[in-house]
């Protein structure tokens, strides 16, 4: 592999760059005043349940410094769970507990923390740690999803999540990130989580990248990516497309995980969704943003949008 | 309806063109210096007059010196105590210094200072009627006969003239010329003018003062000007040399005496010169006193010395943004904090670069070790920074004393690194460590520091400061810049590394 691309490549592939999708994208569809609903989670969460879309369940909200105690009454009688910034981005602060061991909590990494921990943990997230400017926050206690089985063997440590990237109601590129041991648990890319490029219009695994290089196989389950295929592929889309509706936002990015139970539910939103997702399909974004926008003034609705995306950007299509 | 693109397209390349067209005309027109490299030799020329004493009031009138061939007064002085003193205006300026009575011997200064902007030709003026010398017959015979001797040789005004001076040189062997000069009892520049006046070729006397450095007691010299038809001419009347040579300044440009004064005996008129290499910024600053241009009125030089230092610090912090905004648009460095390589880079200026590098890491890990001990004891974030922010300042103040101590002065300069965003570093620094692990901590870090490297090295550059000091203007080019780059679009240095695995088999 070279050290570089050379730039001529990269646009023939129509790779988008950080400040075309700035510029281009996030400045020019993404209006500043819708931002909040996708920035703080709870409100995020709030507007989904409102429009139906499945959401993890919310245990509770701590909002001022003199009930961080009260998160220990939450959690009473809690095995496991997340506690999580309302405004925090780049998965920053987020606290996974996956089981107890009498007053300790179990970390999804296996490290155990006691109470005092938990709460200088809340603590820290009110006084806006983790968030976007340091602005003061408040923390959500969530359920931990109790991830799809059929996604088990590709995530290490951590809850396999689905990005799927959609422009104006059109779904465009999704990708499923998965964690490993390298990125302690989380789903981050940058921390060396698998971006597994997925094909939108069957659900199928595309190509695989860790640090930005091209693997086929989960370096710690050792799960090989090109048996994957996304169950309730036509449910992810929908949601992800739904979200476009629900927050004004021309462009984003919706994060979708599998429950065992409930099937897909929506995580969260990104109103700046990174590029790594490009690599993972080995394929630019430009390209399919231009195609979606014509989809989307062809397309007479929701399902309409989502089968004409699926023909258009599928393997087949 | 103008996409937002092409009108901010517009308006970059408005303020561009508008920063660069000044500087421009600036450099061109105004004489500022381009390069940090030029000096200017300025030359500070005292006249000195002194007289004896004579009988009932005394005057004394000195013709001041008009800007002539590209010279420029910057500065000047008059030292007149005792005396009633006026500058009068009318073809010429001059200096009038009266007394009622005088008991003993006095001395009048004027000081001027003064430079060769551009240095050009004389200015070319009206040829004068030409007067009929008054000569006694066997002078005027001789004349003659020595014009007719050297119109017959010479081509042309000029070389009659050259032919003239040599004629009547000192060593001269035409005895003609021999005769005229004994005539005369004075220099030959009477003899010289008076046989041009006979020869019909407009001329007069160029009085000034001939420029060595460090000369006192020097007097006028004199030049010969001729009309040659066509323009003016200048001669040295001891050599023949044409043109005005570069070390004299004119005073005058006629053979009046520059010096008059009645009532009082044995007047001087002496020079002592004493030239000075200046930066070019240091003469433009003197020569603003002069108001004579709006542009230079409205300039940082109009601001008293102390605040030009500081705005001379202000002024480069537009270029240490462009360089952040090259690194992250065009780079796409990762740095901690949008404009904490500025801040940075602003601290290294105090305390030169390596050892700002030194004292930044050093600060850093002892906070980071600090801070980390901090953390377990559970505090809550506010007051954990204000901790750290303490805890900072008490690390400058030991590394000031101790480096006081050992003498070196250097070190006492930590005090300007910003010890709020310092501290802040530190916490986020801390966090990012816990949190993304000590590789994203030395991503973050190394890149700020490469940025506050770069900056710093922009900002300390000897041609950055003169630019952007002496050409304020030049920001709003900057700003262009600026605002074309935030609407760059294409890909950043980083993301053809990062998007490198593209169209790979694996």
């Amino acid at each position: 592999m070279k050290w570089f691309a050379r730039p001529s490549r990269l646009r023939a592939a129509g790779m988008l760059g950080m400040n075309e999708r700035n510029i281009g994208y996030i400045g020019e569809y993404n209006p500043r005043r819708n931002y909040p609903l996708v920035d703080n989670k709870l409100l995020t969460k709030q507007a989904a349940e409102q429009r139906g879309i499945p959401v993890p369940a919310l245990y509770g909200v701590i909002r001022y410094q003199h009930e961080v105690n009260a998160v220990l009454d939450v959690l009473a009688g809690r095995e496991e769970f997340v506690i999580k910034p309302a405004q925090g981005s780049g998965g920053k602060g987020i606290l996974v507990v996956v089981g107890r061991r009498g007053d300790r909590f179990i970390k999804s990494s296996g490290r155990e923390i006691d109470a005092a921990d938990v709460c200088r943990h809340v603590s820290n997230i009110l006084a806006g740690l983790h968030s976007l400017g340091g602005r003061n926050d408040c923390a959500m206690i969530e359920a931990l999803i109790d991830f799809d089985p059929v996604l088990a063997s590709y995530s290490h440590e951590g809850v396999p999540d689905i990005r799927v990237i959609a422009f104006k109601g059109v779904p465009v590129m999704a990708m499923m990130r998965c964690a490993t041991h390298a990125s302690d648990g989380k789903a981050n890319l940058h921390q060396g989580a698998v971006g597994v490029g997925i094909d939108i219009g069957s659900g199928r695994s595309v190509r695989a990248v860790q640090n930005d290089i091209l693997i086929d196989a989960h370096p710690d389950t050792g799960a090989c990516f090109a048996d994957l295929v996304i169950p309730h592929w036509e449910r992810v889309l929908d949601l992800a497309a739904s979200c476009v509706e629900m927050t004004g936002l021309g462009y984003l990015g919706a994060d979708v995980v599998l429950d065992r139970e409930c099937g897909p539910m929506l995580l969260e939103l990104n109103a700046r969704p990174g590029l790594a997702i490009q690599v993972a399909n080995q394929t630019g974004l430009r390209n399919r943003l231009t195609l979606a926008a014509a989809i989307a003034a062809r397309a007479k609705g929701h399902d309409e949008r989502i089968a004409l995306a699926r023909a258009q950007f599928g393997e087949a299509g | 309806m103008l996409s937002t693109r092409v009108r901010i397209e517009l308006v970059a390349a408005t303020l561009i063109l508008v920063g660069v067209g000044l500087m421009v005309y600036k450099v061109f027109f105004l004489g500022f210096p381009l390069l940090p490299g030029e000096y200017r030799d300025v030359w500070t020329i005292e006249s000195k007059i002194s007289f004896r004493p004579g009988d009932g009031p005394v005057e004394a009138d000195l013709t001041l010196p008009s800007e002539l061939a590209g010279w420029v007064v910057l500065d000047e002085h008059f030292a007149s105590s005792g005396f009633g003193f006026t500058v009068t205006q009318d073809e010429t300026r001059r200096a009038t210094w009266t007394r009622s009575e005088l008991a003993e011997p006095a001395t009048l200064y004027y000081k001027l200072q003064a430079y060769r902007q551009n240095p050009r030709e004389l200015e070319q003026r009206d040829v004068p009627a030409l007067a009929v010398p008054l000569l006694t017959a066997d002078q005027r015979a001789a004349m003659l006969r020595l014009i007719e001797v050297l119109e017959a040789k010479s081509s042309d005004r000029t070389s009659f003239t050259q032919l003239l001076i040599r004629a009547l040189d000192s060593r001269t062997t035409d005895p003609d010329g021999r005769f005229l000069l004994s005539t005369w009892d004075e220099d030959s520049g009477d003899v010289l003018l008076l046989t041009l006046a006979l020869a019909e070729i407009p001329a007069t006397a160029l009085r000034g003062v001939r420029l060595e450095d460090g000369r006192r007691r020097q007097t006028l010299s004199t030049l010969l000007e001729i009309h040659d038809g066509e323009r003016w001419q200048v001669f040295d009347p001891r050599t023949g040399q044409a043109g005005l040579p570069e070390d004299f300044f004119i005073w005058q440009r006629s053979e009046d005496a520059v010096l008059n004064v009645s009532g009082a005996r044995n007047s001087r008129l002496e020079f002592a010169l004493v030239s000075n290499s200046l930066p070019s910024r240091s003469v433009l600053a003197m020569e603003q006193r002069s108001g004579r241009y709006a542009l230079l009125d409205f300039s940082i030089y109009a601001l008293p010395v102390e605040q030009q230092g500081v705005f001379k610090g202000l002024l480069l912090i537009p270029v240490a943004a462009l360089v952040v905004v090259i690194m992250r648009l065009l780079v796409g460095v990762k740095t901690s904090g949008t404009f904490m390589p500025i801040l940075i880079a602003i601290a290294f200026i105090q305390t030169t670069l390596l050892l700002g590098l030194a004292i930044f890491l050093g600060l850093v890990a002892a906070g980071l070790w600090i801070r980390g001990w901090l953390s377990h004891m559970n505090l809550l974030l506010v007051s954990r920074i204000s901790a750290v922010v303490i805890v900072v300042i008490f690390l400058m103040s030991a590394l000031a004393l101790t480096s006081y101590r050992l003498g070196l002065d250097q070190v006492l300069s930590v005090t300007f690194f910003p010890v709020i965003i310092l501290a802040w570093t530190i916490e986020r620094m801390s966090i990012l460590w816990e949190e993304e692990g000590p590789h994203e901590v030395l991503v973050q870090g190394s890149g700020s520091l490469l940025v506050a490297t770069l900056a710093y090295l922009a900002m300390s550059n000897r041609l950055a400061s003169h630019l952007t000091f002496n050409f304020p203007e030049l920001t709003l080019t900057l700003l262009g810049l600026i605002l074309l780059l935030g609407k760059y679009t294409g890909y950043r240095l980083t993301e053809l590394y990062r998007f490198r695995a593209m169209g790979d088999k694996p």
